[in-house]
Formats: structure tokens, C-alpha cells, sequence
């Protein structure tokens, strides 16, 4: 299908809206998100001002990171339907200018962060911004089916990060939050890239589907939610969520695994799935339930969060003490 | 880079809105840093010993 010609012209000039697009804005509010939970979640007093540019600076650095991702990977993203109208590979931002962007924001950020806050969430935030940049776009992603079970640490890290910025520690819980999205990576991605498998291959990147196959993928995505599901209960008995988060954690779990046992059975993945748009979510019936595990997955981990967020903030108290997580 | 002479309408107006959205960048990244060294000052300024 041909592209407009406004996303391949290289002459089209960049808007700053171009360069919003570089921080992927819907990346980053996910990150905003969770850091204001991990935030709320450590129970500890903050200046709302502070509490404000910690947040400010969170998510200035997820951008910066996303950034330099766009600068790496635009040879790939211009393979891919999903990404090749981004700003770089569509000939509207140079490929300097994105690295420039991302340079100078995670130096912002993390100096920021560290002159105002405090240089615990600083430096965790420099560790995020590497680790996203450096470890994953530019070694795992192009070498590693095993690349977004890796490279998920990046996106796990912000509660933590908001934590260390209300307390100046990391306590037990704090890493558990961060391991709640670590789990929930591999699961969420591999659901995605069953149905996207096609242009993962064309762009050389080795996804679980490209490289081991969609029934290895699909046995892997269950053996990952069986452990995610159990995981996400934990904060209920180490002082960290209430009976209502109890009841979300049940419940959404057991839909989560509804989900994936479906995927397991069903055969996503295995054919050639060619469609007749760009929709990301338009979809052939024979991909469904790697769709719908997908778009669970993301409403599932909103849920989870949301509810702690909300406990903290209303003061409803944890089932039990934090005592050694806390 | 295009050539500022040859520049059309709308890479003019592209320019425009980079250049605005820079500018405001820069104010309020001046604006936050004056906040948050009040903040940080709080009362010691006042209650420092004379």
C-alpha cells in the first residue's frame, strides 16, 4: 500500500510536533503513570513540587531514551508498517537531530533530577535511559529473540524511579512493582508480535515468532502469564495492596490466563497473515486471541495500578504489614 | 539543512513553530528552576543567623 506522500517526501519540513513524536507521548504517559504509583505507593510525604519535577524528569527521560531509539532504529522502522511513518525513517526529522534530542534531554533530565530530588532516582533514571538506549535498541533488539524479556527492565523500572524519588530508598516492594511489569513484558509483546511476526522478519529483528515459531511463542507466552498472574497477588500480603486490589489481581489474573490458554490452543501466528491495511489492530479472525490477549494485557496492568493508586491515595489500608518489604 | 533564502511557506511556518516551541521550552525551564530552588530555600533565608 503506498504511503502519503507527506510521510515520504524528504523535503516535508520538521513541525515541532515532529519532535513530540520522537519521545513516543504514549509511551511516556504509561511511564508518568506508573512512577506516580510507585510515588504514591511508598506512603512517604513529598513536596507536590518536587513530586512534580521528579515526575517532569521521569518522563523527559523516557522521552530522551525514546529518542535515541528512533535515531538507531530507523533503518528497521522504515521496514515496518507499524513504524515507518515515524519522524526519522519518514524523512521529516534527520536522524542527528533525534540523537541530538536525546542527548541533551537525558542529560536535563537526570541533572535535574539528581540537583532537586535526589541522586538515588537520578541515577536509576541514567540506568533506565542506558538501559532502553544502549542495552536494548542497540545490542539485544537486533540479536536476542530473547530481546524484550531483557530490554523489559527499562519499561519496569519508572515505579521504582518514583519511589527512590519520594524516599531516597528502594525498598523490597518497590522492586516488586518492577518486577509485576518485568513479567507482564514478554506475555503483552509476544501476543503483538504474533500478528506483526511478518514485519518483524522483513526488518531482520529476531522476535520469539521469527525465530523460534508461533507454537513456541504461543507455549511461552502461558509458561510467562503462569508465573506473571501468581506474581501480581503478591502485593496483597506484603503490604502493599488492599482487599480491593486483591479482588483485581484475582480476577483480572484469571481472565489473563483464560487469554493465554486460548492463545496456547489456538493457532496464531502460524499463517501467513497478510492484511489489507496498516491498522495494527485490524486484524484476521485466525489472530484474535493474540489480539485480545494483547489489548487485555495493557488494560489488565492499568487496572492493577490504577487500584494501588487509588488505595494510597484514599488511605485504604494494605491486607498486611509492609514489615521486611516496606 | 534547507537554505533559509530558499525556504518555502510552509518551511517557514515549520521553523516558526520550532522556534516558539523552543523559546517557551527554554522559559519554562527557567520558570521551574526558580520554583524549585524557592522551594528548596523554604524559610532558611529568613531564619538564618544575622
Amino acid at each position: 500500500m503506498a504511503m502519503p506522500a507527506n510521510l515520504i517526501s524528504p523535503a516535508a519540513p520538521a513541525r515541532w510536533q515532529d519532535f513530540l513524536l520522537l519521545m513516543k507521548p504514549r509511551v511516556m504517559s504509561l511511564v508518568i503513570f506508573t512512577a506516580i504509583t510507585g510515588m504514591a505507593s511508598s506512603n512517604h510525604p513529598i513536596n507536590p513540587i518536587l513530586a512534580s519535577v521528579s515526575i517532569l524528569c521521569i518522563a523527559v527521560g523516557a522521552g530522551a531514551s525514546a529518542s535515541l531509539n528512533m535515531w538507531y532504529d530507523a533503518d528497521i522502522d522504515a521496514k515496518m508498517r507499524r513504524t515507518r511513518g515515524r519522524p526519522v525513517p519518514a524523512g521529516r526529522v534527520q536522524g542527528a537531530d533525534a540523537l541530538a534530542l536525546g542527548v541533551i534531554l537525558s542529560l536535563f533530565s537526570v541533572m535535574l533530577l539528581g540537583m532537586t530530588v535526589n541522586w538515588l532516582a537520578a541515577g536509576l533514571l541514567a540506568f533506565t535511559i542506558f538501559f532502553y538506549a544502549v542495552v536494548y535498541t542497540m545490542w539485544l533488539k537486533r540479536s536476542t529473540p530473547q530481546n524484550i524479556v531483557i530490554g523489559g527492565l527499562a519499561g519496569a523500572l519508572p515505579p521504582v524511579i518514583g519511589w527512590a524519588a519520594a524516599t531516597g530508598t528502594t525498598p523490597l516492594n518497590a522492586w516488586l512493582l518492577c518486577a509485576i511489569i518485568f513479567m507482564w513484558t514478554p506475555p503483552h509483546f509476544w501476543a503483538l508480535s504474533l500478528y506483526t511476526s511478518e514485519d518483524y522478519e522483513k526488518a531482520g529483528v529476531p522476535m520469539m515468532p521469527v525465530t523460534a515459531g508461533a507454537a513456541s511463542t504461543r507455549k511461552q507466552i502461558l509458561i510467562y502469564s503462569l508465573l506473571f498472574t501468581p506474581l501480581c497477588l503478591a502485593p496483597a500480603f506484603t503490604g502493599l495492596g488492599g482487599k480491593p486490589y486483591l479482588s483485581v489481581a484475582v480476577l483480572g489474573g484469571a481472565v489473563f490466563l483464560i487469554l493465554a490458554w486460548r492463545i496456547f490452543r489456538s493457532r496464531a501466528g502460524d499463517a501467513a497473515d497478510p492484511r489489507q491495511d496498516d491498522g495494527l489492530y485490524d486484524v484476521k479472525v485466525a489472530a484474535k486471541d493474540a489480539r485480545n490477549l494483547f489489548a487485555f494485557s495493557i488494560l489488565y496492568l492499568t487496572l492493577l495500578f490504577a487500584t494501588l493508586l487509588a488505595e494510597h491515595v484514599l488511605g485504604v489500608s494494605p491486607i498486611t504489614a509492609p514489615g521486611v518489604f516496606g | 539543512m534547507s537554505d533559509p533564502v530558499r525556504d518555502t511557506e510552509l518551511e517557514a511556518k515549520a521553523r516558526q513553530g520550532r522556534n516558539i516551541a523552543l523559546a517557551l521550552g527554554l522559559v519554562l525551564f527557567v520558570i521551574l528552576v526558580f520554583i524549585v530552588t524557592v522551594t528548596h530555600l523554604k524559610g532558611n533565608v529568613i531564619e538564618r543567623p544575622l
